[in-house]
């Protein structure tokens, strides 16, 4: 990579600057839950660094220097896709110098292509807030996306290092296991929640209640991406009254005035779900995320 | 169904009361009865629980056409035809009303040579007026570059090409190389579009040392270090026509630049970058109106050397990195600017005739600005600047053209309000002392509206 003259050059030059590992494959996840998956495919054979944790808005994220140097390095860049890094994702690809990671490259994955996605516009407008015109991109609130993005990722970490393919395909066979009895326990755990109304601050839980069959009766913010407005929290208060809900429910990452306003007025608790792997202490990783998402809602049945 | 076949059996029993013969009689006709009755209750049952199946069925049957369908759906189907490679296009509305307590005709900064053209493009203007509206159009050209060309719409009715260039993106090593006209990488704002600045004009430094905001026809090399810290290097030649340079006739590249960043996180919350660069550039009959110590209007004219250093950095906080509600930026810049050549005085018409000799000047100015945005809507900012104008030697005209002992500064406040990403209204008040004597008290109105494909998040 480096020529030899200037080697030594550059040693002393950055001797303060760690370079990134050599050995393992660098794999720079947009969000903590294809971090995490990656790491559960890759094992050791992989060194994963997640640009975003779950206390951040992937959309709102800046194309900072750290994510510039991490994007120089990749060898794979895990991302969500419909539009959710649009804002940062494509400079990190434009500046920093990586062919690897371009868009159509086998570098570039894009987990979002692998599931059916929801809430797909038949039109766009941005009067409508910020609407992905692929689709609802929050697709990790629902295991059966997982199972279908770490199928595509094992073989995917496989044509980027063959050497390792079957290594990759062992640790999925191991996984995929774990994870389809670990959706059937879920799936019993949760059945009582079958049929609940709740309220969201943003519309990133459709995959979940897709799955476990939660009603979404309202919104806190009054357009996706536009933030709670008192006069439409009154609207959804107002709503309330006829068509009650059990919850209200908000993500790691969103401000939590809105739903507390709401729980206090409506009387129904406000809940606070990981958005992703990391986003509470039971959330370590893909599996501790469902469990935690689950407790946390039968806890408002109690 | 249950009502239904009491009720058919209480009407089966009927004719057997009216008919009543003898104690066996009734007997058999009763077992009959409750024969009978016993038939239709087990047909019933046996009906509602091949209903109950029939049922369950039906849903495993739509649970399973749903697991197929969602198993079996593709991604999102992709546009076809021909205008699915139809390029990003954005558009930048912007516009503004000032309210300046000083009449922008006699707009300069005391001390700073700034050529008309340059002045006329800083220079504040009252009133109504659009400030600069842009039309942006970009996409990968093909795997190994990337295009893009903003234009510029300015409230004179003039449009200029603010940028237009083609990008590698597929070069090896960490080495992207830019051709076309672009604004070059030397510090931090100039980089950036004037839509994403967080004042409504630029700092007086980058009016003294750049006319705003430096761009360049030419080619741009620039190297990413393989490290866990950021760590950037860029070289440019250009042509080099934009002051503080001048459009020239010449082989070879009038303007050259070098520049470095450095930057990471510390922590979750916090994200910095640094940065030094130099722009070299070689303005030849630079020309600028003056007055002299006679008080007399005069031109000059500068041929030389132009060195402008640049030391920038920047510092954002936000509760564990997330922006969305809270954040904290903080920012500044210094540069400081080197010329030396030859510079004619000329009195315009007076007697003396033009007067040739030497010209040196070391020059600086600084800015640090902070920005806190403390609602998810609402940002507040506050900026401080000033100019130092250094020394100033004429050579043989020192006694000649004034060298006025005056720092020239200014203070600015704004707030701004940003119901979406795509949204930005912003009031400003300043107050600009950048010409000796005079207080000019500024108050701006502006809109910053972007529509079309979605913008950059960038640093």
């Amino acid at each position: 990579m480096v020529n030899k003259p200037i080697k030594p050059l550059l040693a002393l030059a950055f001797a303060t600057f760690a370079l990134p590992a050599l050995a393992a494959l660098n794999v720079l996840a947009c969000e903590p839950e294809w971090g995490a998956l990656a790491e559960a495919l890759g094992g050791d054979k992989v060194s994963v660094y997640s640009a975003t944790n779950a206390f951040q808005d992937p959309h709102h994220v800046q194309a900072k220097p750290s994510l510039l140097a991490k994007a120089r390095s990749a060898d794979l860049v895990v991302c969500t896709g419909s539009q959710l890094e649009i804002g940062w994702l494509p400079i990190l690809q434009q500046q920093a110098g990586n062919s690897k990671i371009q868009v159509g490259q086998p570098g570039c994955f894009e987990a979002a292509k692998l599931v059916h996605l929801l809430e797909v516009p038949s039109s766009v407008d941005r009067s409508l807030g910020d609407v992905h015109p692929g689709g609802n991109p929050h697709i990790q609130t629902d295991p059966r996306n997982i199972a279908l993005v770490a199928d595509a990722l094992a073989k995917r970490l496989a044509e980027i290092d063959p050497a390792n393919g079957t290594y990759y395909q062992d640790n999925y066979k191991a996984f995929a296991e774990r994870w389809k009895a670990a959706i059937a326990n879920w799936e019993r755990q949760a059945a009582p929640l079958r049929g609940m109304n709740i309220v969201v601050h943003h519309k990133a839980f459709v995959y979940l209640e897709n799955w476990l069959g939660l009603q979404e009766v309202a919104t806190l913010e009054p357009k996706p991406g536009v933030e709670p407005t008192s006069a439409h929290l009154s609207e959804v208060l107002a709503q309330l009254q006829r068509q009650p809900a059990r919850a209200v429910i908000r993500s790691t990452y969103n401000d939590s005035r809105g739903s507390e306003w709401l729980s206090e007025r409506a009387k129904i608790p406000a809940v606070l779900l990981p958005a992703t792997v990391g986003g509470s202490d039971r959330a370590k990783d893909l599996f501790g995320f469902f469990d935690d998402t689950i407790q946390r809602l039968l806890a408002v049945l109690k | 169904m249950r009502i239904y076949s009491t009720v058919l059996a209480a009407l089966l029993s009927i004719p057997a009361i009216a008919f009543a013969a003898d104690d066996a009689d009734l007997r058999a006709l009763r077992d009959e009865v409750a024969q009978l009755r016993a038939a239709y209750e087990k047909r019933i049952s046996d009906l509602e629980n091949r209903l109950v199946q029939a049922e369950a069925k039906a849903t495993s049957a739509e649970s399973a056409a749903t697991k197929a369908e969602m198993a079996a759906s593709t991604p999102a189907a992709t546009p076809t035809g021909a205008n699915a490679f139809n390029p990003d296009i954005s558009l930048i509305l912007s516009g503004q009303y000032s309210n300046l307590s000083q009449n922008p005709k006699d707009y300069h900064i005391t001390g700073f040579h700034l050529p008309g053209s340059v002045i006329d493009d800083i220079k504040p203007q009252r009133g109504f007026s659009l400030t600069e509206s842009e039309l942006g159009v970009s996409a990968n050209i093909d795997h190994l570059f990337y295009g893009a060309m903003n234009f510029s719409i300015h409230p004179d009715n003039t449009v200029s090409t603010e940028e237009a260039f083609v990008q590698t993106i597929s070069l090896p090593h960490g080495l992207t190389l830019k051709a076309g006209r672009y604004f070059s990488g030397i510090g931090y704002l100039n980089e950036q579009h004037s839509h994403t600045w967080d004042f409504v004009d630029p700092p007086l430094a980058y009016k003294a040392f750049l006319g705003g905001q430096f761009n360049n026809d030419g080619v741009q090399l620039r190297w990413l270090a393989p490290t866990d810290t950021f760590l950037e290097f860029g070289a440019e030649l250009g042509r080099g026509a934009s002051y503080p340079g001048t459009d020239r006739d010449k082989n070879g590249s009038g303007a050259s630049a070098l520049f470095a960043h450095v930057g990471g996180d510390l922590g979750v919350s916090n994200s910095w970058r640094a940065g030094l660069s130099l722009l070299a550039t070689s303005p030849h009959d630079r020309q600028w109106d003056d007055s002299d110590a006679a008080s007399v209007a005069v031109s000059n004219s500068f041929s030389g050397s132009s060195k402008l250093w640049i030391a920038d950095g920047v510092w954002k906080w936000a509760p564990n990195g997330n922006a969305t509600n809270t954040y904290v930026k903080l920012q500044g810049e210094y540069l400081r600017r080197i010329e030396s050549g030859d510079l004619t005085y000329d009195p315009n018409g007076a007697s003396l005739g033009p007067s040739a000799g030497r010209y040196a000047s070391t020059q600086s100015g600084w800015y640090v600005q902070t920005v806190y945005q403390f609602a998810p809507t609402w940002r507040v900012g506050l900026r401080g600047e000033r100019l130092d104008v250094g020394s100033v030697d004429y050579g043989i005209n020192n006694a000649a053209l004034l060298r006025p002992n005056y720092a020239p500064s200014s203070y600015a406040v704004m707030l701004d309000y940003n119901p979406s990403e795509f949204s930005r209204i912003r009031l400003q008040f300043a107050q600009d002392k950048s010409i000796q004597g005079m207080t000019d008290n500024q108050i701006f109105l502006q809109y910053q509206m972007s529509l079309g494909a979605h913008g950059a998040h960038k640093f």
